[in-house]
This record gives C-alpha cells, sequence and structure tokens, in this order.
C-alpha cells in the first residue's frame, strides 16, 4: 500500500445544534484519486473545509505525509501542499487570469516582479500538465471550463501535492466534464492526490481508485472502485435499496386538462425560442418535455405558468382559455387550479431569507386559511408548514429555519409540498431533481405518480433523459423551439437522443 | 487681458475649491475599493478639520495641527471599521453616524475649550501651512501669458495643494502596481477568493480604511488650516457627500477622480465668481441660484452623463464565511 498523502482522525464538527461531521477517520494514499460521494448535506463540503483551513474540527487529529498538523488557516494548508477548488469559484471576475492565480501568492512588493515570474511558471504549468488558458485573459470572459482550468492553475502555483476538488462537475458542460477528467488522470500520473467530491456515482466510478461514502455526518464506508457498483454506493449513500426507477401502474388518461395551441414565445432580445408548439395534457398522465437545455424548454414553462408574455397561441386550462398574450398572472392562474414548480427553485421558487414556513405558504398567502382578519394566521401557517414537513420528510423539521440553510434537496420538497399540497389540476414542473440526492430524487419522483394516480395532469420539464423515460407516460421532444417528436415511455435512449440531437426532425422536414 | 485675469483667476480658485474634494475623493476610493462604504468621510474631513485647527493654536505648530488632523480622523475610520468589519455592522448606519457624532462633538468640543462659539482661535500665519512661492514666479509675472499661468496657477499654493495632486498619481500606483493594491481591489469584489488565498480580508479592509483616514485627515487640516484661518462649525458643508458623487462619477479610478474633482471645483469657482454679474441673455440671476448650480449640475452629470458605473461587487456587504 503506498504511504498515505491524508490521514483524519476521528473529526467532529458541529454548527450549533448540528453535528456537520462525526468521528470521521479518512485515509487517503498518496497518488490516487479518492473519491467522496454522499447526499447533499452529508458532511462533505464540512469535512474538506476543515482540512482545508476554513473551518477548525472540535475535536479529531489530521496527518498529512504521516505528520501530525494544526490547519487553522488556508495559509496553513497551502503550505502544506493541500490545495482547494471550490465548488463556487473563488476568482476575481474582473481580473486577468494571472492576476488571480498571484493573488495571495505574490513573490514580491511590486507586482511586474510578480507578473513576469508568474507568466513564466504558469507557461511551465501548462506544459507539464496540458491546461492551456490565455494568462491575460479576464476571467468573467472565460467559459466556466475555463475557469475551472485557473482554479487548478492556482493550486498548483502554489505548489498543491494534494488537490481538492468540490463537486467539479456540477457546472461544467459533458465535453468540459470528460476534458477535466482528462486532466485529473494526467496529474495523477505526475503523482498528485486527488480528493473528489460529488454526488454523481457515474464520474466515481469513471474515475476514481478508492471511494468513501459519507452519509448523515458519519463515513460509513470506504470501498476499492473497481469492486463496487453503482447499486451499492447508492445504497450505501441513502442507507437502503434505491430504486433508480420507479415502479408505476399503467396510465388512466382522462378529459383534458391542459392543451397548448400553436404556441409562440419570444426572449427578451426577440428571438424565437417556442415556435408553435401545440399538445395536450390529459388527467392521469405525466407528459415528459425532453431536449437538451436551452431549446425552448424553459420558455415554454414560463410562458404556461404566466410569468412570460406569449407572441401568439391558445392555452386552455380545463377547458378555458387564458389571456397569454395580454395579462395572465401566475396568481390567477393559481387561483385556477395550475401549480408551477419553476425551475430555478432559488430565485424564482423561494425566498431563501425568509423562514421555512412563510415559504410554504408563498403566493397562497392571500388565502382564507392563512390569514385572520388582514393579517397572517402564524398559528395556522405553522400548523401547516409542520404537516407539510412531516408528509415530505423535509429536514431539518424545523419551520422557524432560514430556508437558505437547507439543502438543496430539502429546498426542493419545500416547493413540491406548497405546490402539490394545493391539491391543483394541473401541476407543471421545471426540472423537479435538479442538485437534488438521490434518496429525494426517488421520494419526489413517487410524489409525482402519486399525483398522476390522483387524476391530475402532470407537465414535467426535465434535461435528464432517465428521469423523463422512468416518469413520463407520453415523451415530447423539444429542439429549437419546436415539438419535434413524441414517443411512448419505451422509447429508447439512443432514439430519444437523436430526436433531441436534431436528426430525425431535419429527415422529417426533408 | 481683463477676461484672460479672470479665467485664470477662476482656474486658481477651481484649484484651491477641489483640493479638498480630491483629498476626500481618493480617502473615498480606497475604502469603497476594498468593499467598505463609507458615507462617513464628511465626519471625518470634520473632525480632522477641528483637531488640526485647534492642535495648531494650542501647540503654535502647522505640523502637530496636521498631524492629530490625521490621527484623529484616522481613529473615527477605524470606529467604522470596527463596526461594520469586525461585528459586520450595516456601513451606511455607522458612517451617518460618524458624520453625526463628527458633527455634534466638534461644536461641543470647541465650546468647552475655546469658548468661542465653536470655533478654534484664529491661526497666526505661522501655525498655518504658507503658500509655496516657486523659483522664479514673482520674476516672470509679467510675461504675458506664461507668466500669470506660472506664477498663480503653479506657484503659489500650500504643501497640501501639492500633496493632493501628488497623491492622484501615488493612488493609481498603489492600487494598480503593488501587491497590497490587488489584494485591496480583490477584497473590494470577492473577498471569499481572498480568504480562500490566505490572506486576513478584515486586516486588508483595516489597512484601506486607514489610508482612508489619513487622506480624510488632511483634507480636513486643509479646510481649517488653509483654505480658513481656523475652524467653524459645519464646515464640510457637504464636501464628502460631493466626493462621494465624484467618486461614483470617476467610477472609481485615481485619475478620473481628479477631473471629477476639478469639474465639481470648477462649478464651485464659477459660481463664486459670477454672484451678482448679468449672464448673456439671461441677464440678472439670484445669487441663491449660482450657489445652488454646482449641485444641480451634480445631479445632472450623476443622472446622464457617467453611463454605467460599475461599483466593486463587494462593496457594503460585510463578509461571512460560508459553508
Amino acid at each position: 500500500m503506498a504511504q498515505a498523502a491524508i490521514e483524519l482522525i476521528g473529526i467532529d464538527k458541529s454548527f450549533g445544534a448540528v453535528r456537520a461531521n462525526r468521528d470521521i477517520n479518512l485515509e487517503v494514499a498518496r497518488g490516487t484519486i479518492h473519491g467522496i460521494v454522499g447526499e447533499n448535506g452529508a458532511g462533505k463540503s464540512t469535512l474538506m473545509s476543515i482540512l482545508y483551513g476554513f473551518y477548525q474540527a472540535d475535536s479529531g487529529e489530521i496527518r498529512v505525509g504521516g505528520k501530525p498538523v494544526s490547519i487553522h488557516t488556508s495559509n496553513d494548508a497551502i503550505a502544506l501542499g493541500i490545495g482547494m477548488v471550490h465548488q463556487h469559484f473563488m476568482l476575481v471576475d474582473n481580473f486577468t487570469v494571472l492576476e488571480n492565480i498571484i493573488l495571495g501568492a505574490e513573490s514580491d512588493a511590486l507586482l511586474k516582479k510578480s507578473i513576469a515570474k508568474a507568466r513564466s511558471e504558469l507557461e511551465r504549468l501548462e506544459r507539464e500538465y496540458g491546461l492551456e488558458v490565455d494568462p491575460d485573459a479576464i476571467i468573467e470572459e472565460l467559459p466556466v471550463g475555463l475557469q475551472q482550468r485557473v482554479e487548478i492553475l492556482k493550486a498548483l502555483y502554489r505548489g498543491a501535492e494534494i488537490l481538492i476538488l468540490d463537486e467539479p462537475t456540477g457546472v461544467l458542460t459533458p465535453a468540459e466534464a470528460d476534458h477535466l477528467f482528462r486532466i485529473l488522470k494526467q496529474l495523477k500520473e505526475q503523482g498528485k492526490t486527488i480528493v473528489l467530491i460529488t454526488h454523481k456515482l457515474r464520474e466515481i466510478m469513471a474515475i476514481t481508485d478508492t471511494v468513501s461514502v459519507m452519509r448523515q455526518g458519519t463515513m460509513v464506508a470506504t470501498r476499492v472502485t473497481k469492486e463496487t457498483t453503482v447499486g451499492e454506493l447508492a445504497e450505501l449513500m441513502v442507507g437502503r435499496r434505491v430504486l433508480l426507477r420507479v415502479e408505476k401502474g399503467e396510465s388512466e388518461a382522462g378529459a383534458i386538462k391542459l392543451s397548448v395551441k400553436n404556441l409562440t414565445v419570444k426572449d427578451s432580445r426577440g428571438v424565437t425560442m417556442v415556435d408553435d408548439v401545440s399538445f395536450d395534457v390529459r388527467g392521469g398522465e405525466i407528459v415528459g418535455i425532453a431536449g437538451v437545455a436551452g431549446n425552448g424548454q424553459s420558455e415554454l414553462l414560463e410562458a404556461i405558468s404566466g410569468i412570460r408574455h406569449a407572441v401568439s397561441g391558445e392555452v386552455m386550462l380545463e377547458g378555458k382559455p387564458i389571456d397569454l398574450t395580454g395579462k395572465a398572472d401566475p396568481g390567477e392562474l393559481r387561483d385556477r387550479g395550475l401549480a408551477h414548480v419553476p425551475e430555478d427553485r432559488h430565485h424564482v421558487g423561494l425566498v431563501l431569507a425568509f423562514e421555512e414556513n412563510e415559504n410554504s405558504i408563498l403566493g397562497y398567502h392571500d388565502d382564507e386559511r392563512y390569514l385572520k382578519g388582514p393579517f397572517l394566521n402564524v398559528d395556522a401557517i405553522m400548523a401547516d408548514a409542520k404537516d407539510k414537513i412531516e408528509k415530505y420528510d423535509i429536514r431539518p423539521g424545523n419551520p422557524r429555519l432560514k430556508t437558505a440553510n437547507f439543502s438543496g434537496g430539502n429546498q426542493q420538497k419545500i416547493v413540491l409540498a406548497r405546490e402539490m399540497e394545493q391539491d391543483p389540476g394541473v401541476l407543471i414542473v421545471g426540472q423537479p431533481t435538479r442538485g437534488v440526492d438521490v434518496g429525494a430524487i426517488e421520494f419526489i419522483h413517487k410524489r409525482l405518480i402519486a399525483m398522476r394516480d390522483q387524476g391530475k395532469a402532470v407537465l414535467v420539464v426535465s434535461v435528464e433523459l432517465d428521469e423523463i423515460r422512468s416518469l413520463s407516460d407520453r415523451i415530447l421532444v423539444m429542439f429549437a423551439g419546436r415539438v419535434v417528436g413524441e414517443r411512448g415511455p419505451d422509447a429508447t435512449e439512443g432514439e430519444l437522443g437523436l430526436l433531441m440531437a436534431g436528426v430525425e426532425h431535419q429527415e422529417a422536414a426533408q | 487681458m481683463d477676461s484672460f485675469n479672470a479665467i485664470i483667476q477662476v482656474l486658481d480658485s477651481t484649484i484651491r475649491l477641489s483640493v479638498p474634494l480630491l483629498l476626500a475623493c481618493l480617502a473615498g476610493l480606497f475604502s469603497e475599493r476594498a468593499g467598505i462604504f463609507d458615507i462617513g468621510l464628511e465626519g471625518k474631513m470634520l473632525v480632522g478639520a477641528f483637531a488640526g485647527a485647534s492642535a495648531a493654536a494650542v501647540f503654535h505648530s502647522a505640523l502637530i495641527g496636521l498631524g492629530m488632523a490625521i490621527l484623529i480622523s484616522v481613529a473615527f475610520a477605524l470606529v467604522h471599521g470596527f463596526a461594520s468589519i469586525t461585528h459586520r455592522g450595516n456601513q451606511i448606519v455607522s458612517g451617518v453616524a460618524i458624520n453625526f457624532i463628527a458633527a455634534g462633538s466638534t461644536i461641543i468640543l470647541g465650546q468647552a475649550w475655546f469658548s468661542q462659539g465653536g470655533r478654534t482661535p484664529a491661526l497666526q500665519p505661522d501655525e498655518r501651512f504658507a503658500a509655496i512661492i516657486w523659483p522664479g514666479a514673482d520674476a516672470i509675472r509679467d510675461v504675458p501669458i506664461i507668466g500669470p499661468i506660472y506664477a498663480e496657477l503653479i506657484s503659489g499654493h500650500s504643501i497640501l495643494v501639492y500633496f493632493a495632486f501628488a497623491m492622484v498619481p501615488f493612488t493609481w500606483w498603489v492600487l494598480f502596481r503593488t501587491r497590497f493594491g490587488l489584494r485591496m481591489r480583490a477584497v473590494g469584489e470577492n473577498p471569499a477568493a481572498v480568504d480562500t488565498a490566505g490572506i486576513s480580508v478584515a486586516w486588508l479592509r483595516y489597512r484601506a480604511l486607514i489610508c482612508t483616514g489619513i487622506l480624510t485627515g488632511v483634507a480636513g487640516a486643509y479646510l481649517s488650516m488653509v483654505q480658513n484661518g481656523g475652524f467653524v462649525k459645519d464646515m464640510t458643508a457637504g464636501k464628502g457627500y460631493i466626493a462621494l458623487a465624484a467618486l461614483i462619477f470617476a467610477k472609481w479610478k485615481p485619475v478620473n477622480a481628479m477631473f471629477a474633482c476639478l469639474l465639481f471645483g470648477f462649478l464651485d469657482a464659477a459660481a463664486i465668481r459670477l454672484q451678482g454679474s448679468p449672464l448673456p441673455i439671461i441677464g440678472k440671476v439670484p445669487v441663491q441660484f449660482m450657489q445652488a448650480l454646482p449641485y444641480v449640475l451634480t445631479v445632472i452629470l450623476l443622472a446622464g452623463f457617467i453611463g454605467k458605473a460599475i461599483p466593486p461587487r463587494a462593496g457594503g456587504v460585510p463578509y461571512v464565511k460560508e459553508r
């Protein structure tokens, strides 16, 4: 066995009443890629922040290269050869690449010498690791993939031997992610040690040598990647067997509840985003809209839910028209039984600075149930929030907690609970499980299917093809603003993929 | 020749009037570039003016006066830092509080110490910063055009005037050519990046505020020991706010700041010059209108002429480590 680059022994860390890490032991061998997986909120990021000196552990010991060390600040970590690539890049957007790289590691009080030295050092690093990036480019003008490369270069410039990457692929396109993996493999060949934090099991299988699984603040297992399976890891993460494909019965489609005819929507630049789209959603069925992000799905959802005006077309809700080109407002549609779970829960679905109970009635706060005369009926709101917390297993179960302090999956559950519990006739859901961990995905899928079985019409938009296939009774594929095909739930991934790429569309158009 | 002399005089007073603005504006530049909004420039100038005039009168030394002005102004800057950096308080509230404390305490202390209705004793010539006459200024004064420009505009100002204008390239150099400047700009844009690079956000911001305090101290000393021969209550008269406006107008850049302050100084000088004299076409206008003109133009300039001014992105936000 190779010598351990990092050993964590008995690490404990609490934030107030929440124990983020309890008695964590971890050993990472030198020159390997070690994955750490776990659901959102399992304590992965906290653990790595302790290693990087961002937080101090309440107790426990850290050893780097076999020697016990104390890491109080990021400076200590950097001096020990630990570098970190944060989930949200720690870059100054309007600085150049070089300025970002030398920030905090300037070799001289004057910039001229520091920059000259960094420039030649950067050239060497770029040659050695194949990490090309223009040193004089302004960060905000670079695509995210390159920004991440700057973060890696920053760590290497500081002499990092151990590189921690926190959810590195969350913001990357698949091609950028592949490129990142090639870079990481190359770094490993040069003898660097890499710790990769993620909740995407596919990445773990593709690139790591060993993998540790965290669950609710504890380290539950460490496996050699080759000797484990996605199924086993998923089970370890959640603590029970996960249905990667939800079971559901046949749909019993009823009357048409939502009908979209010749809908055309333009964005603020005047570009046509939704082009003459027509479809129906019946009660008791889930219609899924698949497509590569940016092909008009977002605009379609926004138009139907009254957030964005349409140029032309007709939408009928329960047989009655919605005035989409004029002033259909989301509140009116809500009253008419259309519930909407927006794609972007942070900016549209929730007010993160509000308490959980406030968010759980947001948009329905005019409802008589929550009012006492002109005032909010706090008791009723709290009782309602507690009820939803129980039904949807929202954790932590404290309706007084600020919404920003919930993990992504639980935030999504707050939105879903709010919209589903209004018992709407039509539910439209954008990206139901974006950034949500495995356990919550299964739960959310089950709730959506339960809605369907109650005879509701459900429209789901998702960029996750697996999700669309496992949920939908009918699948519509969007490409360049048009619906280019409809398939049943048994459509193969390849078939849908061709449609999403617009291949069949061109053939059909002839 | 008369109109030429009039122009020279207006430009000369433009320089004199823009100096306190320029110093305050550069002071604000240091703190805002580091991510701390400082609406308390006004108050710090005021305590600087009071401390400078008081110390100069008591110790009969202009230098001691200047030193005291800087010391007290820096102390107030550190109070702002303590509230808004260490305790993550609201920077606007802290700045406004400093303005109030400055306005009240200078009058009370002035009355208690000197019993002249809040004024400080009139300073003797050796207790003030005298004008520096450049070599040959008197000799070429009568040479047409060049003479008055050299003798009036360039020569004959106090050392603090030259200091203020020298601070423009110096500030630029610090900001864009030194490690401190790079880190200061970074902390105003993304303090988390600075923190993860292993640099203390708080200490960096405190140092920026000390620079702010030094400059507002000099600005105050200029008001009470150069422009005026002593402290008068509320003698800053909104210059701290005009300096903030100039800072936005200048888009947080030192050289732009100089031109912005010269413009505001010029408006002021022109207003004084034109008081009571009839304007062509319009005729005689009330004095109050001319006095209001710089402020009216400030609003117009800020509203329409600067395009999009992007402030430092982390400005006004206390830094909290986040998970």
